[in-house]
């Protein structure tokens, strides 16, 4: 049972095509990508995740490869959103916010008792399902944003940056002749690129996405995709969706979060390639909902 | 037999009748509200108008005889106002901050409870606290009024502050820190100019509120009818304080200035209000 087949193939065709490229683009991707390989792995043992006296998600496992995308699926309210923030330490900003177990980045647990959230949050960063780029700031201050707040940067340095960042989210040809606008006079298209520059920016080696494209039309969509792709070559990158061919098209494994009855903590499912999760999936349920009998 | 939509129901008639009734009953009730506005301001201006003159600007307050002007109370005014937003800003915008980011908890609650009883509080009451803390022992003196005032701006400011700060998404708090923005770094960056504009209202408003007040400083500045350029020692003028002691005077003269002085009152809280408005418009929270 092939049923994304087809997606499959014209998503191969694309970066296919992205490969050939113009000369000139492939270019300037060399020239600014630096060199350092950054991508780490994150390994995740037995979390379970509470608001307050309610566990959200239970004893939730996960081995995430570096250079590879993640994906995050299920019906609403099983957890997703809730693990994804665990990862980078967000979750313990919501009231209440606790876990149990162990996430390890780079062999480190970042959850120790002597580690600071906030150099967590430097090594992964997050995009969110809504985009929100800071109200007060220029397209250009969004984007170093995270490295003015954090440390000093020269001016050269900055520039550079924000170019390079902006291609990599690819932005840069709709806003490098108005860096100095408002980022919220963007679309809403744009502004989660912005959002996904400023993340860059800051150079983690895990990127995390919630929705990121859930709150966008097809096109932003698309657009958003193929950074992704890219992303991945110096990312790791694990990112939350509610739309499963998007989960199939452009990610390397799906982990698929479920609630057997209403009222329990999520679980993770199944956790696979997803190819196998998508053609020859291990449980029913998993089967059920990537043939969209429900959620 | 169906009833077609042209048909006219009395259900339909009374209907149409109740509606225009309140609709004129809002329409009245909006027109009183603002005519007794109108009618003050415009009383205001026709008895104030005829006190200004070059003399009413420049000389001091005088409650007997002709003449006499309000120079000394405008200055006692700007310099009361200036100490007590010294005070009553940073410290009632620190309470602000404190209260929207930190003060989800018991100590949170209890100075919500006792800015918003203080909010409410008798302003006269303040001036004699104030009587008995600083008056006491250093005698009358401008400074005492601007501590009076001070406390009086301090829960406006912070209940505002707090107001506004609230209103900055969280997701904006979220995206700083997801970037590795420490939380105090955050909200000082990131959070605080997002409510930068609304904090300026909100002080402005505060400014205007204490401006025309008078009651506190009855018991703290007392009244002076001389020049004191020294906020620090010895009874000061103020332009409410003056409104209210010449407006009791038995010359008609003196009566005259007072409304003069009424009008300046009500023209600073007119100004400062406009500023707040102007600078909320152009805001990124409002």
């Amino acid at each position: 049972m092939r049923i994304f087949g087809e997606t499959k193939e014209r998503m191969d065709k694309r970066q296919a095509d992205r490969r050939q490229g113009a000369p000139g683009e492939r270019e300037v991707q060399t020239r600014t990508a630096p060199a350092v390989e950054r991508a780490q792995e994150m390994v995740v043992e037995n979390l379970s995740a509470y608001y307050g006296n309610f566990k959200a998600i239970t004893d939730v496992s996960m081995h995430i490869r570096p250079n590879k995308i993640t994906a995050l699926i299920g019906p609403s309210g099983c957890g997703k959103s809730t693990f994804i923030r665990t990862l980078n330490r967000m979750h313990e900003v919501a009231p209440g916010g606790r876990i149990e177990g162990r996430v390890l980045l780079d062999g480190e647990d970042i959850y120790a008792r002597d580690v600071d959230p906030v150099r967590v949050r430097r090594r992964v960063g997050m995009v969110f399902q809504k985009p929100n780029p800071f109200p007060t700031m220029s397209i250009y201050d969004n984007v170093v944003a995270g490295l003015k707040l954090t440390r000093r940067r020269k001016k050269s340095e900055l520039d550079e940056i924000v170019e390079r960042t902006l291609r990599q989210a690819a932005l840069w040809d709709e806003v490098k002749n108005k860096l100095s606008e408002s980022g919220t006079s963007l679309s809403g298209g744009q502004q989660q690129r912005l959002c996904i520059a400023r993340t860059l920016a800051v150079e983690p080696e895990v990127i995390l996405m919630d929705e990121p494209a859930s709150a966008l039309d097809p096109i932003s969509t698309q657009k958003i995709e193929d950074a992704m792709e890219e992303l991945k070559e110096r990312y790791t990158v694990v990112i939350v969706t509610h739309n499963m061919q998007q989960a199939a098209r452009i990610s390397d494994y799906t982990g698929f979060f479920y609630i057997e009855n209403m009222g329990d903590p999520g679980r993770l499912w199944e956790f696979d390639e997803t190819d196998k999760i998508f053609s020859n999936p291990g449980r029913k349920e998993t089967e059920d909902y990537v043939t969209g009998r429900f959620g | 037999m169906t009833t077609r939509l042209t048909d006219v129901t009395s259900n339909y008639r009374r209907r149409k009748l109740v509606d225009s009734v309140m609709t004129g009953v809002a329409y009245v009730c909006t027109a009183v509200a603002v005519a007794a506005l109108g009618f003050v301001l415009f009383y205001v201006v026709v008895r104030g108008l005829g006190a200004w003159n070059l003399e009413f600007f420049t000389s001091t307050t005088k409650y007997f005889g002709e003449g006499g002007g309000i120079a000394n109370a405008l200055y006692g005014t700007a310099v009361i106002v200036a100490f007590a937003a010294l005070m009553g800003v940073p410290v009632g915008i620190m309470a602000g901050i404190y209260l929207a980011e930190y003060g989800e908890n018991r100590l949170g609650n209890v100075v919500r409870f006792v800015a918003d009883t203080m909010t409410g509080f008798p302003s006269i009451v303040l001036g004699l606290f104030v009587y008995g803390l600083l008056v006491l022992a250093y005698g009358f003196h401008g400074f005492a009024g601007s501590v009076a005032l001070a406390v009086m701006m301090l829960p406006i400011v912070a209940r505002t502050t707090e107001e506004i700060i609230r209103l900055v998404p969280d997701s904006i708090r979220e995206a700083s820190l997801a970037l590795g923005v420490p939380r105090w770094k955050t909200i000082l960056r990131v959070v605080i100019p997002t409510a930068m504009s609304g904090i300026i209202t909100g002080v402005i408003l505060a400014l205007a509120r204490v401006a025309g007040e008078t009651a506190p400083l009855i018991f703290t500045i007392l009244g002076n009818q001389f020049w004191n350029t020294d906020p620090f020692s010895g009874a000061m003028a103020a332009v409410s304080l003056f409104v209210f002691e010449a407006s009791k005077s038995p010359y008609e003269a003196v009566q005259q200035t007072a409304w003069g002085g009424a009008l300046v009152l009500v023209l600073i809280v007119l100004v400062l209000n406009l500023t707040a408005r102007f600078i909320a418009s152009r805001g990124s929270v409002r």
